[in-house]
């Protein structure tokens, strides 16, 4: 990593920050002043699309420090999403909980199922553990059908949406920041767990787990903090999600989603926090364009056309990276930066 | 003197083998502190195996290994690191997605106590106990001379500079006991000879240039060290444990190794 011309440490605090010049602190709050002023100029429609997209980048967070960080990969989160989802909304509808009470329980429900889940990666990797994080899916799934009386099975149950104090999160300008306030906490922490000791282990034990066990880091512990951890997130967006729908029910936990998670972390660079903030706004947005397109094409072309066209261009497009980008947008962004800093000499290797 | 030669790890006949193969067959060994204990053999003689042993990778049949007088032949290897003994690979093992600082850092992990709840909030435990060991990493950076290469990617480094690394990061967790295994494979005679030096200069200790760093400042008074090349073992090596098919067939000082009609048998193949 190259500094700016004129840019100095001089302490390890210093080289360790991420926000490192007064550059770096303004265009920071300009960032975030922009983000919390955007209900006084959009519209309701395109405030549900950020907070969705908010929603998806705190689930995606958990998937990149279990699956892009430690290495672990895990197509049954969702089903975790469900399990914070189902608790909030059962704490909250059926026994009367404030939100602000039920959201911490979603999330340390969900770490505990991640716990439970992820003890087969003690023993088994790779391909193996996928199956076993899809059977996690499947069985958490059926359990919440199965359990109908709390549940609802198939035919879900409303949710309120969150109050704290009197204030309800009625409107979407409320809920957006809400859901705001949360990525940008889980964002925060995200990067800290990551550039911390657990965050070394975690990435210790994606890139070489024998010599991690040599150094000191117990793989068991480990491996299942960042289950918990990762599950953790999953729970929280779970929870963020129902409320926001006001509805539970196991449709909105659908398994391919799994999938796209995980594709939203290809597209946006594993292993990289502002990858994974970057792979769920791209298909995120990606989604909107189709919904845009979709009936064009359909009048054009065929009925058909709208209805395929989502799953084609998510999959083209995680596939382009997989071939031409397999570092994703993060690794753009990183060649972007360093351009910008060494320009006009750029002749120093970029990493 | 005998007094301050303690023995700080005992090898007690151990049986290693796999299915029919007998990688180890009943060795026992002694090692001591204040030296340095080169283990040589020709090919599939064991000495890999041996230290696998040592550090809990391979469970062994038989047999019984002692560390300071404690048992810790079946312990998982995070035990011991805990305890104090680091190694390096044959084939560089390292953390290939981190720069070499945070793979140095990495192997402080037994050393730091924060957990993940303080690294989320970064900014006081956390940040505080970075800065501690980062000092330390930092002297170790300055010590084997890889301050250039401090924030590069290691899975983009040259053989020679990810070789360095390894060693560094097993003086990170400031251990007792370090084991090398080839440190010098594949290296030519100007890297070899760095690695030498900084070996020595790690056994002997830097006193006065890193007084606050433990590891530097006083030394790593046992080191086993596994080598092909018979110029280096003969000239760092305090003692010489020779292995062929497994067994110990020889042990002693450099000169009465080189002296010692087995090994050269073993090494050459017998004189018709």
């Amino acid at each position: 990593m190259s500094l700016r011309s004129g840019t100095f440490h001089e302490n390890y605090a210093q080289d360790m920050a991420i926000l490192r010049t007064r550059l770096h602190w303004g265009m920071l709050f300009a960032f975030l002043i922009l983000l919390f002023t955007c209900p006084l100029f959009f519209s309701d429609r395109i405030l549900t699309i950020m907070t969705m997209i908010g929603i998806a980048i705190i689930s995606v967070h958990g998937l990149n420090i279990l699956t892009g960080y430690c290495g672990q990969i895990s197509i049954g989160h969702v089903g975790f999403m469900a399990v914070g989802a189902y608790v909030s909304a059962i704490l909250t509808a059926k026994f009367g909980w404030p939100f602000w009470a039920a959201l911490p329980c979603a999330a340390m429900a969900a770490g505990m199922a991640g716990l439970i889940f992820g003890l087969p990666s003690l023993k088994i990797k790779g391909f193996y553990l996928i199956m076993a994080t899809i059977a996690a899916h499947f069985i958490i799934i059926w359990l919440i059908l199965q359990f109908r009386d709390i549940t609802g099975g198939p035919d879900g149950f409303a949710v309120p949406k969150p109050k704290i104090g009197s204030f309800v999160f009625n409107s979407k300008a409320s809920y957006f920041y809400l859901v705001m306030i949360i990525a940008c906490l889980a964002t925060f922490m995200a990067v800290n767990i990551i550039r911390t000791r657990a965050g070394r282990a975690f990435v210790a034990i994606r890139d070489n787990d024998l010599a991690a066990e040599v150094m000191g880091i117990n793989l068991w512990i480990y491996k299942l903090q960042a289950f918990f951890i990762g599950c953790v997130y999953a729970g929280v967006a779970g929870a963020l999600l129902v409320h926001y729908y006001g509805f539970a029910s196991v449709d909105q936990f659908a398994f391919m989603d799994s999938v796209w998670y995980l594709g939203m972390l290809i597209v946006g660079g594993m292993g990289s926090t502002i990858g994974a903030v970057f792979g769920a706004v791209s298909l995120k947005l990606l989604d909107e364009l189709v919904t845009v397109v979709g009936p064009i094409l359909s009048a054009a072309v065929a009925a058909q056309a709208a209805a395929s066209l989502a799953l084609i261009t998510r999959g083209l497009v995680i596939m382009l990276f997989l071939i031409f980008e397999p570092r994703g947008l993060a690794h753009r962004w990183g060649m972007i930066k360093a351009y910008y800093r060494l320009w006009p000499f750029s002749h120093e290797e970029l990493e | 003197m005998e007094t301050d030669r303690k023995v700080k790890l005992r090898i007690d006949n151990l049986l290693l083998s796999f299915g029919g193969v007998n990688a180890l067959t009943d060795v026992s060994m002694d090692i001591r502190d204040n030296e340095i204990l080169a283990i040589i053999g020709p090919n599939g003689a064991g000495k890999t195996a041996l230290l696998n042993c040592i550090n809990g990778f391979y469970k062994p049949q038989r047999g019984e290994i002692y560390y300071d007088g404690q048992k810790i032949t079946r312990m998982r290897p995070d035990k011991l690191a805990e305890l104090g003994i680091a190694r390096t690979f044959q084939n560089i093992e390292l953390y290939t997605g981190l720069s070499t600082q945070d793979n140095i850092m990495a192997a402080r992990h037994v050393l730091m106590k924060q957990s993940f709840i303080t690294g989320a909030l970064y900014f006081g435990w956390a940040l505080k106990e970075e800065i501690a060991n980062r000092q330390t990493v930092e002297e170790i950076i300055d010590f084997l001379e890889i301050a250039p290469i401090r924030k590069k990617i290691v899975g983009l480094l040259p053989y020679g500079m990810r070789k360095r690394v390894e060693l560094a990061r097993a003086l990170a967790l400031e251990p007792k006991v370090l084991l090398l295994d080839e440190p010098m494979a594949g290296m030519n005679l100007e890297e070899k000879e760095d690695i030498a030096r900084f070996i020595i200069d790690v056994f002997e200790g830097q006193g006065a240039t890193y007084p606050n760093t433990p590891v530097l400042r006083d030394g790593i008074k046992c080191i086993i060290l596994v080598e092909h090349d018979m110029g280096v073992v003969m000239d760092i090596a305090d003692r010489i444990i020779v292995l062929d098919f497994g067994r110990k067939i020889a042990e002693g000082t450099p000169a009465e190794i080189s002296a010692n009609p087995e090994v050269i048998s073993a090494y050459l193949g017998k004189e018709e």
